[in-house]
């Protein structure tokens, strides 16, 4: 199990890159088309790069409270939800983090939780208040310990970054091809200096990058999300050591039939379960969450019982 | 010249390497000291929180003194074994454990009792310290078996030998224990 985790980590930091990767390819393709030349390519390239980081560092600070704030999360003290609070005090312990997240509630009846913050000194826990109410002590310890995974594994970091670049590719390919619709491309022509053969040849490379770079970034986002449940429910086993709470907390999620009203495209890749749409059989490209069947099955496997052991 | 270079760069690795050797040797013992302050935090807290439970409980459990009394001596015992090192601590902790287990157990039989808000919020609150107590010890002994590791195992012992980094005890818990406690009163 522990060479899954690191072979886990290993792979969504090395689709971290692809993405990356893609947003450079983009700038060049678009600066050698648009602007001219190789000098073109590399002056877009640096200037989407320095674009990029900054705005990575405003997700990095306020990321979180954005989340916290486009899901309606409420936030609760002791004196509000003792249990709830308690059981997020025991997994900070068991994760040997030095501070407890901050803990909100979402007043929602489906049942669902996410994590989000920059690292584990700033860290939040949401909640929903329907999985408040349908779990018990153990299936919720489960599903805290989840979201503290996440938090100690840096996956939600992680997530805010690629979120950033990958919404900055969208916004790019968009940009650019209204662009060379409405006659950037002609304007270019007509200036007629240089060029030539070999920037004709990029518009097109451009073109059809600025087509396929979103999709291409969407899924390899959602690869990591998935990635990254998978890691953050053996973690999640590795501090409650109790496979089968977490696997009953998933069974009583999966077979909640309400979507999360407050969640949306943008923020459904953070929750343990995908609260936009049913559960399915098998993996698609575009899912952000891997089936919770096999999420189940393999906590079960893990369990060495039956799925007769979820009712 | 050519051997007084290399003798200085092989001196240099030499010396970072040790260094980085003894560095993580201090940062894993304050990783277990860390992690046993832990384990006193919530042990104290219990502790507080028993006289409290006892008060909330003892008009409705008037025919079970020998129960109540255990409970208390078991506190007293416990307090007392933490002066004298975690293995004597984890023996008197398991004690007070068990007859809080036997106090809530025989709380069963006083329906009064689970309806009590006071009596509920304490029993969520000693479930809740219990929890905190055996995963700051599952957190302690990982730590303990990482930093030991350590200290045994080649070359890191060498270091470990020169500098006096000697192991430490685990806390040990029954095997009774391993599951989460259940004090339902409900």
């Amino acid at each position: 199990m522990y060479e899954q985790i690191a072979r886990n980590r290993r792979d969504s930091w090395l689709l971290a890159g692809l993405v990356v990767a893609i947003l450079a390819a983009l700038g060049f393709a678009i600066g050698y088309a648009a602007v001219g030349g190789t000098q073109g390519g590399l002056g877009l390239l640096g200037v989407f790069g320095v674009v990029a980081i900054l705005w990575s560092v405003v997700g990095y600070y306020s990321g979180d409270r954005m989340v916290l704030a486009v899901s309606g999360a409420r936030r609760v003290t002791h004196a509000d939800e003792p249990q709830l609070f308690n059981v997020v005090e025991e997994m900070t312990i068991a994760a040997g983090l030095s501070r407890a997240p901050a803990v909100y509630v979402l007043e929602d009846a489906a049942p669902n939780a996410f994590a989000t913050g920059r690292d584990p000194e700033h860290a939040s826990v949401a909640v929903t208040r329907g999985l408040l109410e349908r779990l018990d002590r153990e299936q919720l310890q489960g599903v805290v310990a989840h979201e503290m995974s996440h938090v100690r594994n840096y996956d939600v970091r992680l997530q805010t970054l690629v979120g950033v670049l990958v919404g900055m590719i969208a916004l790019i390919a968009d940009f650019f091809l209204r662009w060379s619709f409405w006659g950037g491309a002609g304007r270019r022509r007509g200036g007629g200096s240089g060029g030539g053969q070999g920037q004709a040849v990029f518009m097109i490379v451009a073109l059809v990058l600025a087509v396929l770079a979103p999709l291409a970034a969407y899924a390899v986002q959602f690869a990591v999300s998935r990635r990254r449940e998978y890691l953050a429910d053996a973690s999640a086993v590795e501090l409650t050591r109790n496979p089968l709470g977490l696997a009953r907390a998933l069974h009583t999620i999966a077979s909640d039939p309400r979507p999360l009203r407050s969640a949306n495209r943008a923020t459904a890749h953070l929750y343990i379960a995908n609260p936009l749409k049913k559960a399915k059989e098998a993996t698609g490209i575009f899912d952000t969450h891997p089936p919770i069947r096999q999420r189940i099955a393999v906590l079960l496997e893990m369990a060495h019982v039956g799925p007769e052991a979820l009712t | 010249m050519i051997a007084i270079i290399v003798l200085i760069v092989v001196v240099v690795v030499i010396v970072a390497v040790l260094a980085g050797m003894y560095n993580s040797l201090v940062k894993r013992r304050n990783q277990v000291d860390n992690s046993w302050s832990q384990i006193e935090v919530q042990l104290k807290r219990r502790h507080d929180l028993i006289p409290n439970l006892v008060e909330a409980v003892k008009d409705y459990m008037s025919y079970e003194q020998e129960t109540l009394t255990n409970v208390t001596n078991a506190r007293a015992a416990a307090i007392d074994a933490g002066r004298r090192g975690p293995e004597a601590q984890a023996e008197a902790e398991n004690v007070l454990t068990g007859t809080l287990k036997s106090l809530f157990a025989v709380a069963e039989n006083y329906p009064e009792l689970k309806a009590n808000q006071n009596v509920i919020q304490l029993q969520e609150e000693l479930t809740s310290t219990e929890n905190k107590i055996a995963f700051a010890r599952q957190f302690y002994n990982d730590s303990v078996l990482t930093y030991n590791n350590k200290i045994q195992m080649f070359p890191s012992n060498l270091i470990a030998g020169m500098f006096n980094f000697t192991t430490r005890q685990f806390f040990e818990a029954p095997e009774s224990e391993r599951a989460v406690p259940v004090v339902d009163l409900r």
